[in-house]
């Protein structure tokens, strides 16, 4: 960039027709052409915001605080009610569960990979996880509905039902494993190796240097992939339609059948529902609800990732 | 730019002895490496169990005539994802058609010609940053207000689908796009311009074949993600017992993950073994592009 200044630009001694500056149509025509490719990434943000906003005013100008005041959900029936409630249960009540089996097993494959393994062993898993990010999760909800519930639960023996929040937080969890194992490995390998030599010098050991060296300086990174980890789980939509089933529910019994935010949504974008309908309305409601969500959620964790760069970098 | 707070407490308040005094419990060390061990272990465990399953449950069904035949509501044995895989077929080439141009002009643009400090620039990255982490679901609402109905009515086609999919993994393609053309030395483009090469000469003639390794890698990266997508294509209105295949880009459109989607939720037990298949298809389909992907950024790597 520098250099085509140089050349076009003209320097300033003043040397002939070098300094000579014509304009290029073309080149400026080309410019104007990316800038607009450049600016479909901004408008589809705010495509987004307008779909979402359009047709949700006036679905809360006709329900107005009931959306939060009322604990029942079925904007489709003849007697609509419009109480998100349990929508939100089901949502965090099931990436709960996800979280619980994601942050263990997730954190403590990144410690593993990070500080145990040898570079072979990571140079072959690291990858694997890294496919398995892109696993689909309409494949996790076959998983969970034709063999987690079945198979495990129910040979078991608990009491499940054949739709229920136990299959599809389990498995969300281990659909999110390696989205959290992957970015806090990195954070973890990213801490410079004189502090961990700095406590070896002390005499501490492995597992001292990985839990009380490594761990606290990557925290920030470790804390952005949880809360991305959270954030999957919130958005996801197909293990839960399959595996968790469509009944809105307040309770917190996690063998029963839970409608999530994305679920309602899912099932309720049939086409059965006329633009303008209270019904269509209601799916652009909860797409708001959950994009605000997941937009809170993916600040915070952007900024817990600028903080570790700005530490070791 | 400070050490961080735990090493200092380590160092400066108790110096050496807290470390001292757990030394030496060898079996608290080794518990915790075998705990670490069998959180990895469950993790990848549970992913082979899930392939080993799919691969029992769906073998079976996977015949020549399973590639041929339209699903049917009844009859299992006669059910096949022949649409289901022209509509996927379909929906990706909009989307590559979609995603290669507007993906590799933003990289050009925000690398070449986008002041990297400018108000506009910094804008756009949190932006991109911010549209990868909005649920896919997301997108296919914003599909069903602007492209399906709304002001272009597309109706639920091949067009819509494919460019709601494209709009959802186009930062992906920004993001490798970026990281390909930064990874041109600038002396490349120092030597052409110096040449008397215009801008666009320089980066249409010496910048981009340079770059296209990385870029390709992350357009296969982008479609695989976009082929297993399932949520938007639902809102949009994809149909799950398509019985004849897409012809064009205004046609109504069955997709591999929409089908698999159809028979899971099916109550027939039959359909699981059908679905299982279709899995077996789709995960051949992203395994390859997966290994293609690795290929080209080993094959093509350069070392400036």
């Amino acid at each position: 960039m520098e250099a085509g200044t140089q050349v076009t630009g003209g320097t300033p001694g003043g040397l002939g027709p070098l300094g000579v500056k014509r304009r290029r149509w073309g080149e400026e025509v080309i410019r104007a052409l990316l800038f607009l490719a450049t600016a479909i990434s901004v408008l589809t943000t705010i495509g987004i915001l307008v779909a979402l906003l359009t047709e949700s005013i006036p679905f809360f100008q006709e329900v107005g605080t009931k959306f939060f005041t009322e604990t029942e959900w079925s904007p489709l029936f003849s007697d609509p009610q419009f109480g998100i409630w349990p929508l939100l249960n089901g949502t965090f009540l099931i990436t709960g569960i996800a979280i619980l089996v994601a942050i263990p097993l997730g954190l403590g494959s990144a410690v593993y990979l990070s500080e145990y393994a040898s570079p072979r062993v990571r140079k072959t898993v690291k990858p694997i996880l890294e496919v398995l990010v892109g696993v689909p999760t309409v494949v996790f909800g076959y998983f969970a509905l034709a063999f987690v519930t079945p198979e495990i639960l129910q040979a078991l023996g608990i009491q499940v039902n054949i739709y229920n929040a136990l299959s599809a937080g389990l498995v969300m969890g281990i659909m999110i494993v390696p989205t959290i194992a992957s970015i806090s490995e990195d954070a973890m390998r990213a801490v410079p190796g004189g502090l961990r030599e700095g406590a070896y010098g002390m005499g501490a050991t492995k597992r001292q240097v990985a839990t009380r060296v490594v761990f606290p300086a990557a925290i920030s990174g470790i804390v952005a992939a949880c809360v991305l980890g959270v954030s999957r789980g919130v958005g996801e939509t197909m293990i839960v339609l399959l595996a968790a089933g469509l009944q809105p529910n307040l309770g917190i019994n996690p063998t029963d059948g839970y409608a999530t935010i994305t679920t309602f949504m899912g099932s309720a974008a049939d086409g059965d529902n006329p633009a303008g309908s209270i019904g269509y309305e209601s799916i652009f409601a909860c797409g708001l609800i959950l994009f605000v969500l997941t937009l809170i959620m993916n600040m915070i964790a952007i900024r817990f990732v600028r903080k570790y760069r700005e530490v070791y970098e | 730019m400070t050490p961080p707070p735990p090493v200092e407490a380590a160092t400066v308040r108790m110096p050496g002895t807290q470390f001292v005094r757990e030394r030496g419990n060898r079996l608290k060390e080794l518990g915790f490496a075998a705990l670490l061990l069998i959180a990895l272990g469950i993790a990848l465990l549970t992913l082979l169990v899930l392939l080993l399953d799919v691969a029992i449950e769906g073998a079976g069904s996977l015949s020549p005539e399973f590639f041929t035949d339209t699903p049917s509501r009844v009859d299992p044995s006669s059910s096949g994802i022949a649409p289901a895989i022209m509509g996927t077929i379909w929906l990706m080439i909009v989307c590559a058609a979609f995603i290669i141009p507007v993906g590799v002009a933003s990289a050009i643009y925000l690398e070449e010609y986008a002041n990297r400090e400018s108000r506009f620039a910094r804008f756009v990255e949190v932006n991109v940053q911010n549209l990868a982490a909005v649920p896919s679901i997301v997108y296919g609402v914003l599909g069903l207000a602007f492209l399906v109905r709304g002001p272009l009515s597309l109706g639920n086609v091949v067009m819509a689908g494919g460019l709601t999919l494209g709009l959802l993994v186009l930062p992906v393609v920004i993001v490798a796009g970026r990281e390909a053309i930064r990874a041109v030395p600038p002396s490349i483009r120092e030597g052409s311009m110096a040449l008397g090469a215009t801008r666009w000469q320089t980066i249409w003639k010496q910048v981009l074949p340079a770059a296209i390794p990385g870029i390709a890698t992350g357009t296969i990266l982008a479609l695989s993600r976009a082929i297993g997508e399932t949520a938007p294509l639902i809102v949009v209105g994809a149909t799950a017992f398509a019985t004849t295949a897409s012809t064009g880009l205004f046609d109504q459109f069955s997709a591999l993950p929409i089908q698999i989607f159809g028979w899971t939720a099916d109550p027939q037990e039959e359909f699981k073994a059908l679905a299982a298949a279709a899995i077996l298809v789709l995960m051949a389909i992203l395994l390859s592009m997966n290994a293609i992907a690795i290929w080209l950024r080993n094959r093509y790597e350069q070392n400036w």
